[in-house]
């Protein structure tokens, strides 16, 4: 069947950032090598994420299919396209000073993330188990490079080199579980799939369940779900701040949304059999985030823990599998990310003369000496801990309300307990930054960190204020999900 | 004579992928082991995808093969490639030396 030129409008994002990851690579390449070229890679990748952005935007409304359904474009996948976009490119302007400084800042570095963003964009688009994996790969292979791109650091390639052979394990996992996943469906794509797991009598299902258990285990090690976290901790300390960044941003909302995909087109008929697992895993992340970064002196490794935790609480909402429950997640990410990056901000902003530093203790006293970074801190941690009137609270609160309307009663009240548990070790950090005595003041911060600071505290405040926008999209993109026409 | 059917080689390729999946977690030697380990499982995978086509009469599972192969070729490279800059660092791949970060 041929299709003609206008009908690929609907992938004109992915083809603009690949061809653009080309022509950047070629153009860093060729160039005669200077101190500014990672830089002006750097922007013109962002030049390319915004464009991206823009045309994702004004895209119609309506839900399009490709590739004889191998590729969807909803508005589902357009909203965390813009998540997506967002946590690249906020990442990449966060990156521009530390490599400098650490002279780092190489081209790739830029390449490597557009790769990346290209492969998250597939993944989210999936309607098949073969773009499901393409796009997975894409990124994973992007991410392991990333990982260990500070080639000169033994913690650096270390966290590579875990990475890589977990993310490996868990992508093998995957397969198997997909590669069961078609001999009993007979079909690769997600509509087909959905209708032989409503319709298949009992032998044929007893297959696919074990599919879609093997596929939820490679897919809860891309989310970085308790019990497959184990390099979380790890891969955030060792790889350089930036990236660390970069990780805890649009690769969990990519996978997070892709999760969200296949178990709602794919196994929609299964909702009993893959709900106890997501209640396994959110009860598990939720209690180990809270739980193991009691112990934590390294902030990053903190934040990976706080990471598990967060994944476990949007998690919450996946198992209610209502439309309420989905609406939830999707905000519980968006709101997740502003406060992700905006903390990662302010590690990037804890410099001394002599260096980055990362352990808490290094925050005492930091009210003295600076006093709205210490506020703005102050208010991001709040946010995460869940305390009102911040975005966090909200996030939380939409979550939990989906869980208790689906009568998931035990999951709602683990949840505010490992909220209050969480609670403590960001107050810790409070208490650090506003009690303890000063310690010697850190450098100023850059601009660009100053800015996305800032751009989250306000974001976090403002909700309050100003939900709708964010609801109204997040509500539009489930129903599109939910009610997507099957063709 | 034994009619080979689909559970044949689903047998096949599950002891594989098992063998494949010790391989990672038994072995405490070599971070190359785990590599070949990793190649191991998603050829398990393949011959259920070939063993599932062939019996579907569908060539899905064929194509997906080949993109599992070529991706293979690229984690393959990508795997090495952090070997070599793991081994510049710290002067070994033995797994147990994989030990500078806890907790």
């Amino acid at each position: 069947m041929f299709e003609g030129p206008q009908s690929f409008a609907p992938i004109i994002p992915e083809i603009i950032l690949a061809i653009g990851a080309m022509v950047l690579l070629m153009y860093g390449a060729f160039r005669a090598p200077s101190e500014n070229l990672g830089r002006d890679v750097g922007w013109f990748a962002i030049l390319l994420f915004a464009l991206t952005l823009g045309y994702l935007v004004l895209q119609p409304a309506s839900s399009s299919f490709l590739f004889h359904d191998a590729f969807v474009v909803d508005r589902f996948a357009r909203f965390m396209k813009v998540l997506v976009l967002v946590g690249a490119s906020v990442a990449l302007l966060l990156s521009f000073d530390y490599f400098a400084r650490a002279k780092l800042m190489w081209f790739e570095i830029p390449v490597l993330m557009v790769l990346a963003v290209v492969g998250m964009m597939v993944m989210i688009s999936s309607n098949d188990l073969i773009t499901l994996y393409v796009g997975l790969e894409l990124q994973s292979l992007a991410l392991y490079v990333l990982a260990a791109i500070r080639r000169n650091d033994l913690r650096s390639s270390e966290a590579g080199l875990k990475y890589f052979v977990l993310g490996a394990l868990s992508s093998g996992m995957l397969l198997y579980g997909m590669s069961m996943i078609y001999g009993f469906a007979g079909a690769t794509g997600f509509q087909k799939i959905a209708t032989a797991a409503s319709a298949g009598d009992a032998g044929a299902n007893i297959g696919l369940i074990i599919g879609l258990v093997f596929l939820l285990v490679g897919l809860a090690f891309k989310i970085s779900a308790v019990p497959f976290h184990m390099w979380t901790p790890d891969v955030y300390e060792g790889a350089p701040t930036p990236v660390t960044a970069f990780f805890a941003g649009a690769p969990k909302v990519a996978a997070m949304a892709l999760l969200v995909r296949v178990l709602v087109q794919a196994f929609p008929g299964n909702v009993s059999e893959w709900q106890q697992i997501i209640v396994f895993l959110s009860i598990m992340s939720m209690l180990i985030g809270a739980f193991a970064a009691i112990g934590q002196t390294n902030i990053k490794r903190l934040m990976a823990y706080s990471s598990i935790g967060h994944i476990g609480f949007a998690l919450v909402g996946l198992a209610s599998g209502s439309n309420d429950g989905l609406e939830a997640v999707v905000i519980y990410l968006a709101i997740y990310m502003v406060m992700t990056l905006g903390a990662f901000a302010c590690i990037l902003a804890m410099r001394r003369k002599d260096g980055m530093v990362e352990s808490i203790d290094q925050l005492a006293g930091l009210s003295q000496s600076n006093l709205s970074m210490a506020f703005l801190f102050a208010m991001l941690l709040f946010s995460m801990a869940g305390i009102p009137p911040l975005a966090g609270f909200f996030a939380k609160f939409y979550v939990f309300a989906a869980a208790v309307k689906a009568e998931l009663y035990p999951l709602a009240v683990i949840g505010v307990i490992a909220s209050v548990v969480a609670a403590f070790y960001y107050l810790r950090i409070i208490k650090v930054m506003f009690f303890d005595e000063a310690s010697e003041p850190f450098q100023p911060a850059e601009p660009y960190v100053r800015f996305v600071m800032w751009a989250a505290g306000v974001f976090v405040l403002a909700y309050v204020v100003v939900p709708a926008p964010l609801i109204d999209a997040a509500s539009a993109a489930v129903r599109s999900l939910r009610f997507a026409p099957t063709p | 004579m034994m009619e080979i059917g689909v559970g044949h080689y689903l047998t096949v390729a599950a002891c594989l992928f098992t063998i494949g999946m010790l391989g990672i977690f038994l072995n405490r030697k070599n971070v190359i082991i785990i590599l070949m380990s990793i190649e191991l499982m998603l050829l398990a995978v393949n011959i259920n995808f070939v063993a599932f086509s062939h019996f579907l009469g569908d060539l899905t599972g064929q194509v997906f093969t080949l993109f599992v192969l070529t991706v293979a070729a690229a984690e393959a490279a990508i795997g090495l490639a952090i070997v070599v800059v793991y081994f510049r660092n710290r002067g070994s791949i033995a797994v147990e030396d994989v030990n500078m970060m806890k907790g």
